[in-house]
């Protein structure tokens, strides 16, 4: 194989994911666009932003990594069922990193706001919004990885392949639009 | 599960400081980004682009690495031929973005900057993307194999994370002097 024909064949199989995850992307920008108003009432809440986008990826993308290495190991049975005890653990396991490490950056945000003399929400508020969006968008990338991962290796796909790309682009959408949910039940309650 | 959870959970803490320290940079520009909408719909795009990028370059180099195939030099072609590829795919997805968050700007919120202006801007981050890419993949990929760790590991969530950052400091550079 010469050069020519391997940098080809990389671009032609990466640009497929590419164009969705960005299509993804310029939803999620559209969200974020819109939401200005609640970004401009609770200061703070754009520094979360980053943070809590990039755990979506680290945590529901690894999640994908190790559910489809268990499938081609034949450790995971290839039927979706919660009864597996290695799914369950996988589970329950990047769930719970997911809300920790979204508790770990409200915090870390209020108290380098705070030191910083910027202008920042209650610690309470930030904690509970990047919660609330922790939970709501843990609950549909769980399922969305899970069910995409099994069905994709039935029907003789490569999940490998197929979750990456997958996670990145509804993960950015989810994420921000669980966000403005979050800030509308807080900004509502209070 | 509680090994999954020990073994990420170090790692996942220092990430999001990193990323929470990167949104303080990004909050600087806040005013820039309220005035104009079309910037702040740009944030998602190009972190999410500029980390698929570097996924997708370190987990091919990691697949290579594995198979034996790739070595530390330019006449290898496994390891050319996908850092050529990568900045192709950069070349030809961040115009397009640029086109394709104009257009939809437009619509939904007020037209305050132009095609041009915002397809500069993306394409500009777009290039700078491509390099640092490249660079930090294989600069991650030589130490994992260096340290003797497995580059699935290692490479592909640093890679992810630093393309996410770096994404994020090379829009607002472009903002900084282009708007």
């Amino acid at each position: 194989m010469n050069l020519r024909k391997l940098t080809t064949q990389a671009y032609l199989e990466g640009l497929p994911a590419l164009v969705l995850s960005s299509f993804g992307g310029i939803i999620a920008g559209l969200i974020l666009g819109g939401m200005k108003t609640e970004l401009q009432a609770i200061p703070g809440l754009l520094v979360l932003i980053p943070a809590l986008l990039a755990i979506r990826g680290n945590v529901y993308g690894s999640l994908g990594a190790r559910i489809s290495t268990g499938l081609h190991q034949g450790l995971i049975e290839p039927k979706i069922s919660f009864s597996d005890h290695r799914v369950k653990a996988a589970v329950f396991a990047s769930f719970i990193n997911a809300l920790f490490a979204a508790a770990i950056g409200a915090i870390f945000a209020y108290f380098l706001l705070t030191f910083l003399f910027e202008p920042v929400a209650p610690l309470g508020v930030l904690l509970s919004i990047a919660l609330i969006a922790g939970i709501f968008s843990g609950v549909v990338l769980i399922t969305a990885v899970i069910s995409v991962i099994f069905t994709a290796y039935r029907n003789g796909l490569n999940p490998d392949t197929i979750v990456g790309p997958l996670v990145a682009t509804i993960g950015d959408i989810f994420g921000l639009s669980f966000l403005l949910l979050a800030v509308r039940i807080i900004m509502g309650g209070g | 599960m509680r090994s999954i959870t020990k073994t990420m959970l170090p790692i996942l803490a220092v990430l999001t400081s990193i990323e929470i320290a990167m949104g303080l940079v990004l909050s600087s520009f806040e005013s820039t980004l309220f005035q104009y909408p079309s910037l702040l719909v740009l944030v998602p795009v190009i972190i999410g682009t500029a980390g698929s990028l570097g996924s997708t370059l370190s987990a091919r180099l990691s697949t290579a690495f594995h198979l034996g195939l790739l070595e530390f030099k330019f006449s290898n072609y496994h390891l050319t031929g996908n850092i050529l590829s990568t900045m192709a795919l950069s070349i030809t997805i961040f115009p397009l973005i640029g086109v394709v968050t104009w257009a939809v700007s437009t619509i939904v919120f007020e037209p305050l900057l132009g095609l041009f202006q915002i397809v500069l801007i993306t394409t500009f981050s777009g290039i700078l993307i491509s390099i640092f890419t490249a660079i930090i993949a294989l600069l991650t990929t030589y130490s994992s194999y260096l340290l003797r760790l497995d580059p699935d590991d290692v490479v592909i969530p640093t890679v992810t994370n630093l393309c996410d950052v770096f994404g994020i400091f090379v829009l607002l550079t472009a903002i900084f002097f282009l708007i």
